[in-house]
């Protein structure tokens, strides 16, 4: 398998772009061969980080070492290269990416929003899975800059071409407007505006580089600067805070989230998926693989502002869900909730709070993504998504009406499921975090947290109650609603199956991540950095 | 992958205890099989005759083979064994276990939960028949008693949390099953919240506690309790009235009891499971697990603990005397009892705690299967519908009497005993006017008993239609939880151990590290006169006030004090308190956070679009229009107008074009004489 | 030998050719006057090659050249004078204006 450790990682990349292609060739009346294209492609990629694992060696591994690396030289006139490599911390989000890719094109199998054209929907999906699977492998951060960038095309077409059509007040807007265009702009530009600052960062940090020797983007490099204590003063404060606006919008972290809940009820059912499972992630990845191992005392600076913040998100998130008549517009204020707690074990810069922060990727990519699959199937057959219209869906989908409450469950934290791991770790790593950050702010975070699963519970049985239970309202008499389709079903029960397991058994996904993060805080929070933290520098 | 430890016992120095062999290694079936059956029950529950309730009844049999082995086992050597496995190690060194423990307060509880979980399951077999979604209904009945098995059997803080979680997602929807009323569904979302609130410090008290000594082992905890460990001691008076307010949930204490009356809202074999074996009974557990927090290092936490174990007591208790459902008096009912474990646990008393823990689960649970019964005779849960079933239903009658006798505690039922424990442990741990609290509450519970007990069995029938005794199925339970209920208090008579197998405080004993609970050497013959007679006290009043029959059973119970009794019917005003907080905050709360991010942030971000549009306007009108565009076109004028003048030099003559050309040539020629 | 009496004359026909290219209106006189300084400036190449006797004779070459160049001139020159005075019926250069703009 030698073949493998050099071009694995460049297949898994690369090989949704090349089905994109091949698909564009096919006439798009063709509906049958371009679903099975698009089925292969995934589950061919998937299979690929399959074998990843397989292959992959744990354990042991000191960080900013990679394995199946490739390292090629690109743009030489910029020292930029072409550089993939994956570590304990990428794996789970890498194999969680390819994975809910098979189930977004399963489930889109006979799930299409108007006006219809499977081939360009498949097509932008396979772009996206290129963007997103990059993402978490580059370690170029021109590269990575790319990927991240990648992402934003496809969605945005799938949120302004497929989206809710349904005209929309905007306060400070004269006229109405349509959902999905406010949406898409909004998400576009958003995410922009803080590329724009993180790009900034990043080539502050190729020039400043030189400086220690020759120019360079790479990671690894950088990493190793880093650790030496290369970027200090308001050099890297400004760099830190720079990149900080990149990632932190796209996690999203209060108050840069208000294009979430739009693009998610904008959003057609597989793009809020594909959203919420994967692309929230990149910010927060971003946090632990550039912006942690490259500024590691900036990072300290930085970390109770951002514990700050993320307990403001988990708090306001949880209240704002209280708040909504829409479904799908609740579940995406939880997420807000949801990647406070990640961000909350970031910011504590210990390892078990980054180990928190990457199970509750993995688990809020699978509870969350299954809720807007939920969300959509039910959409379709109501036509609504209005809570008040709904109610007794129990009655009328039993076996919908069961799932939503098992991963409503799950998206609560119920100990025993998925979700459980990340907050109460991220909990464990506020009480005690790295030495030197303001043990106050952080215990504080710990109790608001906590109190913040009491709200998300609150809102989770909310919706239950609103949706699920009661008796269904008069206006569906005489509607026939058929029950879960085998479609669905088959997308669903493996995201059903991984939330318990990964409940039952979080080793599956600490295996991998442990020993990585453990050296990653070795690595970059040796003694003299986090003394010199502690002597108030 | 799986570790067994052996670990050593000690009370007064180590005993004798072996490791349960082959039934101690195995007995993590019996935390599986409940789940199995859940997944049968999903899956092919509607293909069975009983809708899956075989399956629930199975797994609990099955179960319940495992736990009287290990408690006979337990009774006549010891057993002390725990195999845990890894499901996850964090970097520095913390790990998280999932496994069982096999000691004597496992084992009792094991034996609790299969013993009274199979009773109830039958039962239900029986009482549930014809209902609706029968098969949803065993289904959660089965991950209720998963759910409670696992957190019997936690060896550590971590799988106590996860079955405690699940223990409250199984009675929420247990609590909901006729969600069609959304009443119901208020009632399991009330219950549902209150503990989730209460977990909060359950989840805190587990950090702070667990990262002390960094091992969230229940073992490694107690034994450095015992050697007053110094990380633990300076987190301990926190962590333990966290861990405190966590069971004030789960165990319904004042004032985190609201939830437990509504939660009657379910079928009745739920609520018998809930207040006997399950669920109530996980506060006390958690309380008793981390005993030597409390009595080493958190002895600070005490007093409040005790004060809350005591307001529950008596308070709660007076709250059955106005309450018409018959469950109602039940729960209010469990609530005090709970008050009364409560106690006995925070002052020190561990056997005397968990031996009322015991008896009570027989006898409530009969005591609630007693009140399904009557119910479903009667299809109303109001005694004002009932009055004289004592002819219509004997068995009924008689198994209800006896565990209302138990647990009024009179002689020599079990509630005696166990209670006449509690009461001598107040004493000796100097906690006088709790202990004369628990007297009054004693004459309480008697009163508000006898009064369910004329109000539904006595006096001439009141109802519809005409009641008989209900099936088989259901009376057999009922006897079979009485003979326990009158019996089990023998188990435990201070000072008398029964040749070869001991009594219930040796079995009990059995445990990691010496606790050094008190309890009574001998019977205190004038404590235990001043509890039986509150108890008789409490009979004879209730009986003269409610035992004669009158016309209508509102006219027998119209004991309506003043100020006492609107108290008492608005339930301290807590609920409507909680409620209207909750439901007043919460809701502007919620909806100004909304208004916030529609109006402010995201307000902030239209500004920043309407603002960077305008900017564009005028960047187009202003400085593009009319500033680089007017250049551009300014420049063309310009050309355009020299052009105009320069096309008059062009005349079409030829000797005009010459005549200049040789005027340029004379120039350039005087020009180079000059210069050279 | 002295070479300024051939620059004189040149420079008196030279000036001949100017101003007859001035100031006649005759198309015809025109081209004459043309020739003419041509010729003036062929005098002026051989006067001054028979001073600096260069190696390959430039100056003689370039008479010849122009000569050569002068016979195509007049050729294609009367050729057009020919065609106008088909189409005009006049030799007359002020009449012939067509060249505006």
């Amino acid at each position: 398998m030698e073949w493998f450790d050099s071009w694995g990682l460049t297949l898994i990349v690369f090989l949704p772009l090349a089905g994109a292609l091949l698909l564009g060739l096919v006439p798009g009346d063709k509906e049958d061969i371009l679903k099975r294209g698009a089925l292969l492609v995934t589950l061919a990629a998937f299979g690929l980080s399959l074998v990843l694992i397989w292959l992959f060696e744990f354990g042991g591994g000191t960080y900013n070492t990679y394995q199946f690396e490739v390292n090629e030289s690109w743009i030489g006139a910029i020292n930029a290269n072409y550089h993939l490599g994956v570590d304990g911390i990428s794996l789970p989000l890498l194999v969680l990416s390819t994975f809910v890719m098979v189930l977004a094109v399963i489930y889109s199998w006979n799930h299409w929003e108007e006006p219809y054209n499977p081939k360009a929907f498949l097509i932008l999906m396979l772009i996206l899975a290129t963007g997103m699977n990059g993402t978490f492998v580059a370690l170029d951060l021109v590269l990575f800059f790319i990927f991240f960038e990648i992402v934003l095309l496809p969605m945005y077409f799938m949120i302004g071409v497929w989206g809710d059509r349904t005209p929309r007040k905007i306060p400070g807007f004269a006229k109405e407007i349509e959902t999905r265009l406010y949406a898409s702009i909004k998400f576009f530009l958003f995410t922009l505006f803080g590329s724009a600052f993180m790009l900034l960062g990043f080539l502050a940090l190729y020039f400043k580089s030189g400086e220690f020797g020759e120019r360079t983007f790479d990671i690894v490099q950088l990493t190793e600067l880093g650790a030496m204590g290369s970027f200090t003063g308001t050099f890297a404060f400004l760099v830190f805070g720079a990149m900080f606006l990149g990632f932190a919008v796209k996690v999203p972290m209060w108050p840069f989230h208000t294009w979430l809940p739009d693009a998610h009820t904008a959003a057609p059912t597989v793009g809020s998926v594909l959203l919420a499972a994967i692309l929230l992630k990149l910010g927060s990845y971003a946090f632990i693989r550039i912006s942690i191992p490259i500024l590691p005392e900036e990072a300290a600076n930085w970390a109770p502002a951002i514990a700050i913040l993320a307990v403001i998100g988990i708090i306001y998130g949880s209240l704002a869900c209280l708040a909504q008549t829409d479904m799908k517009r609740l579940i995406a204020f939880s997420s807000v909730g949801h990647m406070g707690f990640v961000m909350l074990g970031i910011a504590t810069l210990t390892d078990i709070g980054i180990n928190a922060a990457i199970i509750g990727m993995v688990a809020h990519g699978l509870i969350t993504g299954l809720l807007f699959f939920l969300a959509g199937s039910m959409s379709h057959r109501y036509h609504t998504r209005e809570m008040d219209r709904l109610g007794g869906n129990m009655k009328l989908m039993p076996v919908m009406g069961g799932i939503l409450a098992f991963t409503a469950m799950a998206s609560l934290g119920l100990p025993g499921l998925a979700g459980f791991w990340g907050e109460f770790m991220a909990l464990v790593g506020s009480y005690n975090p790295l030495d030197g950050l303001p043990l106050g702010v952080f215990r504080t975070s710990m109790v608001l947290g906590a109190i913040g699963t009491v709200l998300t519970a609150g809102y989770m049985l909310y919706m239950l109650q609103k949706v699920n239970l009661g008796e269904p309202k008069a206006e569906w008499d005489g509607h026939e609603f058929h029950d879960v389709d085998r479609w669905e079903m088959t997308a669903w029960v493996p995201l059903i199956i991984l939330i318990v397991v990964i409940g039952v058994y979080p080793k599956i996904i600490f295996e991998s991540t442990t020993d990585t993060v453990v050296s990653l805080i070795d690595t970059v929070f040796g003694s003299d950095v986090t003394a010199s933290i502690s002597s108030g520098g | 992958m799986f570790r067994n430890l052996t670990l050593l016992a000690a009370e007064a120095g180590p005993v004798n205890a072996g490791d349960g062999g082959w039934w101690a290694d195995t007995a993590g079936i019996m935390l599986v099989l409940p789940f199995v059956a859940f997944l049968l029950i999903l899956f092919f529950g509607k293909r069975m005759k009983y809708e899956g309730g075989e399956f629930a009844v199975g797994a609990l049999a099955i179960g319940l083979v495992w736990a009287t082995v290990l408690f006979v086992m337990n009774m006549t050597g010891g057993v002390l064994d725990q195999t845990t496995f890894e499901i996850a190690r964090i970097g520095s060194g913390i790990v998280f276990e999932l496994g069982w423990v096999v000691d004597g307060l496992s084992i009792m509880m094991y034996f609790l939960v299969n013993f009274v979980g199979l009773v109830v399951f039958i039962y239900a077999l029986g009482y549930m028949k014809g209902d609706i979604r029968v098969n949803n209904f065993f289904a959660s009945f089965s991950l209720f008693a998963g759910a409670m098995l696992v957190l019997v059997g936690s060896p550590n803080l971590i799988q106590m949390i996860i079955g405690w979680e699940g223990v409250g997602l199984a009675s929420y929807l247990l609590i909901g099953h006729y969600w069609e009323d959304l009443d119901n569904v208020r009632a399991g979302n009330k219950a549902f919240l209150t503990n989730k609130v209460a977990d909060v410090g359950l989840i805190l008290g587990a950090i702070l506690v667990g990262i002390a000594i960094g091992n969230f082992d229940f073992a490694a905890l107690s034994e450095a309790s015992v050697n007053q460990n110094a990380e633990l001691g300076a987190v301990a008076f926190v962590g333990g009235l966290l861990l405190f307010f966590g069971a004030m949930g789960k165990s319904a204490q004042f004032p985190l009891h609201i939830w437990l009356p509504d939660a009657m809202a379910g079928p009745t074999p739920v609520s018998a499971l809930m207040h006997a074996a399950t669920m109530v009974t996980a506060g006390i557990y958690l309380m008793a697990r981390m005993f030597p927090l409390f009595q080493n290092l958190a002895q600070d936490a005490r007093v409040y603990m005790v004060a809350i174990g005591a307001i529950t007591l008596f308070a709660i208790g007076l709250l059955a005397l106005v309450a018409n459902d018959i469950k109602k008096v039940l729960a209010y009912s469990t609530v005090s009892q709970l008050g009364y474990m409560m106690t006995a646990v925070a002052a020190g008393g561990y056997t005397a705690g968990l031996f009322h823990l015991f008896t009570h689960a027989f006898f409530k649970a009969l005591l609630f299967l007693g009140a399904g019964s009557v119910i479903h005779a009667v299809h109303s849960n109001n005694m004002s519908d009932m009055g004289g079933l004592r002819k219509y239903m004997p068995t009924t009658y008689w198994t209800f009497v006896v565990g209302s006798l138990a647990l009024a505690g009179i002689v020599p039922l079990s509630g005696f005993w166990s209670k006449d424990e509690i009461l001598a442990t107040l004493g000796y741990e100097g906690y006088t006017a709790v202990m004369w609290i628990a007297i009054a509450g004693a004459f309480v519970t008697a009163f508000y008993m006898t009064r369910a007990v004329a109000l539904t069995f006595f006096g001439e029938y009141k109802g519809h239609g005409e009641p008989h005794e209900s099936p088989k199925l259901m009376t057999r339970p009922l006897i079979a939880l009485a003979i326990p209920s009158a019996l089990f208090g023998l188990l435990n008579i201070p000072g008398v151990s029964i040749p070869g197998i001991g009594n219930f405080t040796d079995w009990l004993a059995v445990r990691v590290v010496a606790m050094g609970d008190h309890h009574p050497e001998g019977i205190n013959f004038g404590l235990a006169a001043a509890g039986l007679a509150a108890a008789l006290l409490g009979i004879a009043l209730g009986w003269m006030i409610w035992g004669k029959d009158t016309k209508t059973q509102k006219e027998r119970d119209s004991l309506e004090i003043p100020v006492l009794y609107p108290l008492l019917r608005r339930k301290y005003y807590l609920d409507d308190a909680a409620l209207g907080i909750v439901g007043a905050t919460m809701g502007p709360v919620a909806r100004s956070v909304d208004w916030i991010n529609t109006y402010v942030i995201d307000g902030i971000v239209n500004a920043a679009g309407a603002l960077t549009r305008g900017l564009g306007g005028f960047v187009y009108a202003i400085l593009d229009q009319r500033g680089v565009d007017g250049f551009v076109n300014g420049l063309s004028v310009v050309a355009d107008g020299a052009g105009g003048g320069l096309r008059k030099l062009q005349t079409g003559r030829v000797q005009q074009y010459a005549s200049f050309f040789v005027a340029g040539a004379i120039v350039l020629a005087v020009v180079f004489v000059i210069l050279s | 030998m002295l070479v300024n009496q051939f620059l004189v004359l040149s420079a008196a026909l030279f000036s001949l050719g100017v101003y007859g290219l001035l100031v006649r209106r005759n198309i015809v006189l025109i081209l004459l006057s043309v020739e003419l300084m041509l010729n003036a400036v062929n005098i002026n190449l051989i006067a001054f090659e028979s001073v600096i006797r260069s190696a390959d004779a430039t100056g003689q070459v370039f008479a010849i050249f122009i000569i050569t160049v002068a016979a195509a001139e007049v050729g294609i020159g009367l050729a057009i004078v020919l065609m106008i005075l088909r189409n005009r019926r006049s030799a007359n250069v002020d009449e012939l204006n067509l060249m505006r703009w």
